[in-house]
């Protein structure tokens, strides 16, 4: 093993590597910020009826399409890992290509229905259920134009069958990325 | 032998062995999918609302559940970590729940044993929750289920 290969790949002090180990802590963060504000957003759901006329104008067939979406991304993410495994750099390259086109198209229509949203008074301030909703599919949006970015990175070398265990990496967070969308998804667009 | 076999990290794990039908768990997530969509639109049409609520519930937030524990252990393979990370998880987990017992009856009550919300509060949290400039017709009109 050469002495240039990154750290996360050569050590293994916890029992797995530390790449794989450092996704988890990772995701364990992400649970907190996610989660503080998924149960901020219970309560108040909760609390005041008038979320649910709020959460009335949100478009569930865009929300269900956006969940087909992501689910269908992390399927192709799966892929890239088991092709990662079997060694097969260029066909993890292109399930990887895929999934980021799956978070592309998640964050184009996410674009178009804040637009149409915002273009009949729904803003940020609008009120506090407005608030929730852009705070928390923007985070989640945000989280997913990263991992886009990381996930063409990530295919760029495996296609020289190149660091092929980043492939597991960034396939742990995107299913995380998919994981939280399946929370906000009933959430926000079908509790009403 | 590929780099990622190289990266000898899969000691624990037997990397080449946890691969399921992928495909399979897929299209038993999309059925849910469609259940966690279609509950609420049959909720909404029973007039009983107990039983209504106890249905949007169950098939909205029950099947997020149960998606959701589907791909953490078939595509994220937490089973196939060291058992610390699942441990790690759930912790973070219950950080939430503590977060939310902790916080949720200031959010919630108006009154407890030794303390009253102003009346103010409420006032300014209702007038928050109603939009200001928004105006109606948009998305799935008329599902407004209130």
């Amino acid at each position: 093993m050469s002495s240039g290969r990154p750290i996360a790949t050569t050590r293994s002090a916890a029992g797995m590597p530390t790449g794989r180990l450092a996704v988890w802590w990772v995701i364990a963060s992400e649970i907190v910020i996610f989660g503080g504000l998924l149960a901020s957003y219970v309560m108040y759901r909760l609390a005041h009826d008038a979320f649910a006329e709020q959460a009335a104008h949100t478009n569930t067939w865009i929300g269900a399409f956006n969940t087909f979406v992501l689910l269908t991304s992390s399927l192709m993410a799966v892929q890239a890992h088991k092709a990662a495994d079997e060694g097969d750099g260029p066909r993890a390259a292109r399930f990887l290509q895929l999934t980021a086109a799956g978070g592309l198209l998640f964050a184009v229509v996410k674009a178009f229905e804040w637009t149409d949203e915002i273009r009949h008074g729904f803003t940020i301030t609008s009120s506090t259920f407005w608030s929730f909703y852009y705070t928390a599919a923007g985070l989640h949006a945000a989280h997913v134009l990263a991992g886009v970015v990381i996930l063409l990175i990530v295919a760029a070398s495996a296609k020289r069958s190149v660091e092929l265990h980043r492939v597991e990496l960034i396939g742990i967070y995107w299913h995380f990325v998919d994981v939280v969308w399946i929370f906000l998804f009933p959430l926000l667009y079908i509790a009403k | 032998m590929s780099n990622h076999d190289a990266g000898e990290g899969h000691a624990e794990s037997g990397a080449h062995a946890h691969h399921g039908p992928y495909v399979r768990i897929w299209a038993i997530l999309l059925a849910l999918l469609v259940v966690s969509v279609a509950g609420p639109l049959v909720a909404a049409l029973i007039e009983h609302r107990p039983t209504a609520i106890a249905i949007t519930l169950s098939t909205a937030f029950g099947i997020a559940v149960v998606k959701a524990y589907m791909v953490v252990k078939n595509f994220m393979h937490i089973d196939f970590t060291k058992r610390f990370v699942p441990y790690l998880v759930v912790t973070m987990v219950l950080f939430m729940v503590l977060l939310f017992a902790g916080t949720a009856p200031d959010v919630m009550k108006v009154k407890g044993l030794n303390w009253e919300k102003p009346a103010w509060i409420e006032a300014n949290a209702e007038a928050a929750a109603h939009p200001a400039g928004a105006h109606g017709a948009h998305g799935d009109h008329g599902e407004s289920g209130h």
